[in-house]
């Protein structure tokens, strides 16, 4: 046992993090410093401003905010902060993150728990770390007659895939990382991607369970993904556009859930099916075929599908805001940037300092970000509070649903949709618009 | 039949269209049993039921032991039903060792068995909820279960195994301000009990889930041998409480759950209305019973029965459960026999299973209050 765990000891542990500490130091400085100034001997500093750009003028502009500000804000408006940081991954896992703690709390609040409580202090803060941490450590167990390189890409492909969507949600006036005049059609597409990639780990990973999983996962999404588009339909006919961001500025007077809360409400109920959250998790029925499709995942791989489930719920939440609640539409509540600091600066003591190149974002931009985010939210609660009232359905039940009702219901709201716009009260050139 | 057919075209044969599926023991809807279940598609064409994974060989231990070293061991099978489960036992040793029981003893006996039972009714129902996907109806009935638990803790000092009842009575009297105490969380409890009806119960997916699941017609639960809940789910008013009653229940105001259903539904709804019957003997206990006395005849140190045997049985939380002791003049017995629910009600399960979704296995699994530790015993 004492081979497996060894007994802590907190000064051992320091002792082993100051011989770290001390080695890496020794060797950077016998070592690495000589040949960084055996490199610089041999480059030709360049010369910025009529002045030498050594090294310690460059760590010393770093250190300056009103040289290192407009660096900043110039990254901002590259392509690679969009995809990596604020439209997209970033920000989406950040709120996905969020929205995985909030679940549990809220959960647990329902059923006269306390959820996460000691990790991080403070409520379980750093509960969700924990855990990823824990399922990063954990051996990834391949399955002997697998599909291995298929097996391998499924959960990589998913988490894509899931990252695509997110990709395409305008989260702020001008902010969304991919903006193509077809959003819609881009969206569909990509939704498409997630019954193949069920099917195919479903497969390859050779299991009983995994294989009926894939299976009910398969006819749940298409069974719930004709539904979905015709859901939506209703509003590319009102705003005449398949773009997200010009759906979002076309309610800039009517959110188009006052019209069509039929649709909404097909949507809502398809969106739960395609995340298969309960009442639709069969796909993954624990008491039913064990987790489903996702049974002989372990490790990081099983991170990796939860991740992209969370960016999924997340960009689900964030397409309902777009098409229903008006995306970032709401009323100015961002307090303006003061302007006495672009114009003055700020004064601390004998030093006047002037920055160039703030604000950062704009009020606009945090404005409409701070409603998105509120409203997505909200969203994202409902979606999850259906989990702590509802039993599982059956597949039968779910297939009826899907093929039967929700259809129906769907192409009732087209009607009412064309019913609108032929009397001319909404959509281009009609009384509200 | 050789039909021939056209070259390079072959009949399917109906094995391939049927895959089988090793429900358990490491299935999470399993319990501590295999279930070797043939589907076809969605259709489950056959349900093969494997228990004996936890087999303890009880019987046979309690060959070795005497009347009261026997006493802790044998509610092993089902420790969240320990009362019940040695209740037959006390009685049938005060059978064949001639030992009257205090009168106020009685009473408490049926109060720690009623307690027990709300017990294991909650447990199950629990699992029920998470079988069906349930995560509240989890977390509720397992909460609750502290109400009751905590009270035989005061009753009896151990929280789950309770060792309470002892031939000749139980082990210890109640604590002081026990009967104010008991009513309190007994009058709680069934506030809270109709919360479970609003959550669950009236649930509309619950129900389409699982009414018309798994009927049991009257004749086929008489016919199966069917016992306890899934019997009166089926419309047959058997209860050992009621027929044979033994200690006071005859005295105490209680009725029997009768459905007519026969469904899943019926079955997990039987328990629950259980629930209330058992709180209304508990507080009848409390008010009837002897306010002092003695709760213990004590017995001869190893006491030997004569050349005799005895069986009693009792209702437990998953019907009918018996002993049969053969004792031969010696201070151990010769032979132990239980015959337990759980058992009774496994046979059932390919029957019911036979034809329906894969998706109901669980739903009908379940409701049979099938206890599987206690089947293998």
């Amino acid at each position: 046992m004492s081979t497996i765990a060894p007994e802590f000891r907190l000064s051992r542990f320091i002792a082993s993090l100051t011989d770290i500490i001390f080695w890496v130091l020794l060797i950077f400085s016998l070592v690495g410093l000589p040949i960084v100034f055996i490199v610089l001997f041999y480059i030709k500093l360049p010369v910025i401003n009529g002045q030498l750009m050594t090294p310690y003028l460059a760590m010393t502009w770093m250190a300056d905010p009103s040289r290192s500000i407009p660096i900043i804000k110039s990254f901002m408006h590259t392509t690679i902060f969009r995809v990596a940081v604020f439209p997209g991954f970033g920000f989406a896992a950040l709120l996905a993150a969020a929205t995985i703690y909030v679940e549990r709390k809220f959960l647990a609040k329902i059923q006269l728990r306390v959820g996460p409580l000691y990790c991080g202090k403070i409520e379980g803060i750093l509960q969700l770390m924990g855990d990823g941490f824990k399922l990063m450590s954990k051996e990834i167990i391949i399955p002997a007659k697998a599909d291995k390189p298929i097996f391998w890409i499924g959960p990589v492909l998913f988490v894509g895939t899931a990252g695509a969507f997110v990709s395409l949600i305008p989260v702020a006036p001008g902010w969304v990382v991919a903006n193509p005049s077809v959003g819609l059609l881009a969206v569909f597409a990509t939704i498409g991607f997630f019954p193949i990639i069920a099917v195919l780990s479903a497969w390859s990973a050779n299991s009983k369970w995994t294989f009926i999983g894939g299976l009910r996962a398969l006819h749940q999404m298409i069974a719930f993904e004709i539904p979905l588009i015709l859901s939506l339909l209703g509003i590319v006919i009102l705003s005449g556009t398949l773009n997200l961001s010009q759906i979002v500025q076309s309610q800039e007077h009517y959110w188009w859930i006052t019209f069509m809360p039929l649709s909404a409400v097909v949507f809502f109920i398809t969106i739960i099916a395609e995340l298969e959250r309960i009442p639709f998790d069969l796909p993954e029925a624990e008491s039913e075929i064990v987790a489903g499709w996702l049974t002989e995942f372990s490790g990081m791989m099983y991170g990796l599908i939860q991740l992209g489930t969370y960016l999924k719920l997340y960009a689900f939440a964030g397409l309902f805001t777009v098409l229903f609640l008006g995306g970032w539409q709401g009323p100015s509540i961002w307090p303006p940037f003061p302007q006495e600091i672009i114009t003055q600066g700020i004064t601390i003591g004998p030093v006047t300092a002037k920055f160039p190149g703030l604000p950062l974002f704009d009020q606009e931009m945090l404005n409409g970000t701070l409603w998105f985010v509120i409203k997505t939210v909200g969203v994202i609660l409902l979606i999850l509070l259906p989990r702590g009232v509802f039993p599982r359905v059956r597949i039968d039940m779910i297939l009826h649903t899907g093929w039967y009702k929700l259809i129906g219901l769907a192409f009732i709201n087209i009607f009412i949709a064309l019913g609108l716009l032929y009397a001319g009260v909404l959509g281009p050139g009609g009384l509200l618009h | 039949m050789t039909t021939q057919l056209p070259p390079g075209i072959s009949l399917e044969k109906v094995d391939d269209r049927i895959m089988t599926l090793n429900v358990g023991p490491q299935h999470p809807g399993s319990g501590h049993m295999r279930l070797i279940i043939k589907v076809d598609g969605d259709y489950i064409v056959s349900c093969d039921p494997d228990p004996g994974y936890v087999h303890r060989g009880e019987e046979k231990m309690a060959e070795y032991r005497n009347y009261i070293q026997n006493i802790p061991h044998l509610e092993r099978p089902v420790i969240h039903d320990s009362s019940n489960i040695l209740y037959p036992y006390c009685l049938a040793v005060e059978d064949l060792l001639g030992i009257e029981v205090p009168e106020r003893a009685k009473y408490v006996r049926v109060i720690a068995a009623e307690l027990n039972r709300c017990i294991y009714i909650l447990y199950w129902l629990a699992i029920y909820g998470i079988f069906l996907g349930h995560s509240t109806m989890f977390m509720w009935p397992a909460g609750d279960r502290e109400l009751f638990i905590d009270l035989l803790e005061a009753m009896s000092g151990a929280r789950v195994t309770h060792a309470y009842l002892v031939p000749g009575g139980v082990r210890n009297d109640l604590p002081a301000n026990f009967e104010e105490r008991c009513l309190r969380q007994v009058n709680y409890f069934e506030k809270r009990l109709k919360e479970y009806e609003a959550i669950f119960y009236q649930n509309p997916i619950l129900k389409a889930r699982t009414q018309d699941t798994g009927i049991l017609s009257k004749t086929d639960a008489i016919r199966l041998g069917t016992t306890g809940s899934v019997l009166r789910a089926s419309g047959v008013d058997y209860d050992v409480r009621k027929k044979e009653p033994y200690d006071v229940y005859e005295n105490l105001d209680f009725q029997t759950v009768v459905m007519k259903e026969g469904d899943s539904y019926a079955r997990s709804y039987v328990p629950y209305l259980e629930m209330f019957e058992s709180c209304r003997i508990i507080k009848d206990a409390l008010r009837k019973m002897p306010k002092s006395g003695s709760v213990r005849t004590k017995l001869k140190p190893n006491p030997k029965g004569g050349n005799d045997e005895v069986y009693r049985r009792v209702e437990s939380g998953r019907g009918a459960l018996g002993y049969y002791i053969v004792s031969n003049n010696r201070p151990e017995p010769y032979r132990v026999k239980i015959s337990v629910g759980s058992f009774r009600n496994l046979i059932c399960m390919p029957y019911l299973l036979k034809g329906e979704k894969l998706g109901n296995m669980p739903a009908v699994y379940w409701s049979l209050n099938y206890w599987p530790v206690e089947a293998d015993r």
